[in-house]
């Protein structure tokens, strides 16, 4: 036995060594950095311990707007990429022809590099002096005012991120979505076609309380990807965020931790451990709510 | 009914593909073509491809891309090494404290990188690591999930092979890399190609860690190129990187469709 728990401890080792190194010890250290005032991190000195930083961070402007510009992202995307990717599972579930190739094409964003791909979003909507761009020539078919969507009012800025964001998730949610449907039982459906019940209270009555631990799953690693949006939205606006007032709660932890505005590691903590007190309390209340209205079988 | 569904269907496959179509057809534009087009064109009679060679001379893309080839190559090899000897301890050794240990590997699981990015910047930096490939990778490597995903595969492996092959005397890394992984290669591969997918599009760690473009990643190369790269308005240029960096992890997805999709259905997060 001695022998055989050196042997195992050994096979661990490696992983050990760099869970250790690279997650164990940072997550104690993000802690005490967020308590530490007055963090110097060219002398690596501190001058007091307490909550300065939480409450530097809460009353920061661009912390606010951030704030502000995540929970707006959460509260569009989650819901409207949830349900359409809904949509979009179920009719691919009712047809046979050609839905290898529609699966396929819904997949690509995923593989994609969301900083290129984000790219030619920010060329179809933006405006400038030799180009309405794309989506405002749609816009005028409709008689609609050119806007420049990627540093025009904040609302356009806006919608362009949502759009993107939900763009990028999409893939995924039908891919998880279209499995569940396939593994709904064949039985209940026959069953219900010799009641002869309706498609849309099959739907509702069957095919929904069947699949959703998934929607549910889905809801909520949705929330606590949109809580942590940030490369989407370097893609469209550029890397000064702040700037074009599209910054992210984890865009601010960058930003507080390196380029122009950076070298403050205590703010970047704080900012992190808010992040994911508010995560954490988001998802909680999500599984309390689901108790009620999922159903595990 | 049909017509409806097959209608909404095509709808959202033109809208995923619309994005593709455009950065093609741009990146075959011609500078002095795409910029006189006040209204913008939905195809061009004149394809030209000098916006690809612009996009290899002008910048150096291509060093980007043997950076994210070299960066990708290593942390998968290093990762599928750390996470094979990990997950065959504990599905197939037993020492004292496996399960201990494996419950904290589990609830590692939950940790967000946000959370730990911050120290090990600092740590790559003190470690004067910055804009170095050692800097870049050593942090990617972990990845807990993984483990646990070939740890279930492993003991599905029967116990009776083990027990015959130590009858026979086999030691226990041969018959790991005779028998164990042999029976579990889909699944090694399918992890493999993830953590390949996640290497190539990594950009936040990257960004942290480099600041000279003799180590960006194709994602940093993006954004260089984005805010100074081609005098910002050379769009067609921009164009034919952004397609450049898109089609190997293209290419590598039709070839691996449904490894990559049931993986991804397994055990893929995002979004």
């Amino acid at each position: 036995m001695e022998k055989q728990s050196a042997k195992g401890w050994l096979y661990l080792l490696p992983a050990i060594l760099f869970l250790g190194v690279f997650m164990v010890y940072p997550l104690i250290d993000v802690f005490i950095y967020s308590f530490e005032e007055g963090y110097n991190s060219a002398s690596q000195t501190y001058y007091g311990v307490g909550l300065y930083n939480y409450s530097y961070v809460l009353r920061d402007p661009y912390f606010l707007q951030a704030l502000k510009n995540t929970f707006i992202l959460v509260i569009v995307t989650v819901p409207l990429s949830t349900g359409f990717a809904l949509l979009i599972s179920v009719a691919l579930s009712s047809i046979r022809p050609l839905r290898n190739l529609y699966q396929t094409i819904y997949f690509l964003p995923y593989v994609t590099n969301t900083l290129a791909v984000g790219l030619v979003f920010m060329i179809l909507f933006k405006k400038t002096p030799y180009s309405d761009g794309l989506a405002n020539l749609v816009i005028s078919w409709f008689g609609g005012e050119a806007i420049d969507f990627i540093d025009g009012p904040y609302w356009a800025k806006m919608f362009v991120l949502c759009l993107y964001t939900i763009w990028v998730v999409m893939p995924f949610k039908i891919l998880i979505l279209t499995s569940a449907l396939a593994s709904v039982d064949e039985t209940y459906y026959n069953a219900a076609r010799v009641d002869g019940t309706s498609k849309w209270r099959t739907f509702i009555r069957i095919t929904l309380p069947m699949i959703s631990p998934t929607v549910f799953y889905l809801i909520i690693t949705g929330f606590i990807g949109a809580f942590k949006a940030y490369s989407d939205a370097v893609a469209l606006f550029g890397t000064d965020l702040n700037a074009a007032g599209m910054n992210t709660i984890v865009g601010y932890v960058y930003d507080m931790l390196y380029g122009n505005s950076g070298g403050y590691p205590s703010y970047a903590s704080a900012a992190a451990i808010i992040l994911f007190t508010v995560v954490l309390t988001i998802t909680c209340v999500n599984l309390l709510v689901s108790k009620k209205h999922v159903h595990y079988s | 009914m049909n017509v409806l569904i097959y209608t909404l269907l095509t709808l959202w496959a033109l809208m995923v593909l619309f994005p593709f179509y455009w950065m093609v057809l741009t990146s075959v534009k011609s500078y002095s073509a795409y910029n006189s087009e006040y209204i913008p064109q939905m195809f061009t009679l004149s394809p030209t491809l000098e916006n690809y060679l612009e996009a290899f001379t002008v910048v150096p893309l291509a060093r980007y891309f043997v950076n994210t080839l070299i960066f990708t190559v290593a942390t998968t090899a290093i990762m599928m090494a750390v996470t094979v000897l990990a997950a065959y301890a504990f599905a197939r050794l037993n020492f004292r404290g496996k399960n201990a240990a494996f419950v904290v590997f589990l609830s590692l699981m939950m940790i967000p990188s946000e959370l730990v990015v911050i120290t090990n910047y600092v740590t790559i930096t003190n470690l004067d690591l910055r804009n170095t490939f050692l800097g870049l990778i050593l942090p990617s490597v972990t990845s807990v999930f993984y483990i646990y995903l070939l740890k279930e595969n492993f003991e599905q492996v029967p116990d009776d092979l083990y027990y015959a092959a130590k009858v026979d005397g086999t030691s226990d890394l041969k018959y790991l890399f005779k028998v164990m992984i042999p029976i579990c290669k889909p699944t090694i591969v399918t992890i493999a190609i993830l953590k390949v997918i996640e290497c190539w599009n990594s950009y936040v760690w990257p960004r942290l860690v480099t600041d000279d473009e003799n180590y960006f990643l194709v994602s940093n190369g993006i954004q260089a190129i984005r805010e100074s790269g081609f005098g910002r308005e050379n769009i067609p240029a921009m164009m034919a990187a952004v397609v450049s960096i898109s089609v190997p992890l293209i290419v590598l997805f039709l070839i691996f469709r449904q490894k990559i999709m049931a993986g991804v259905a397994r055990g893929g997060t995002k979004g």
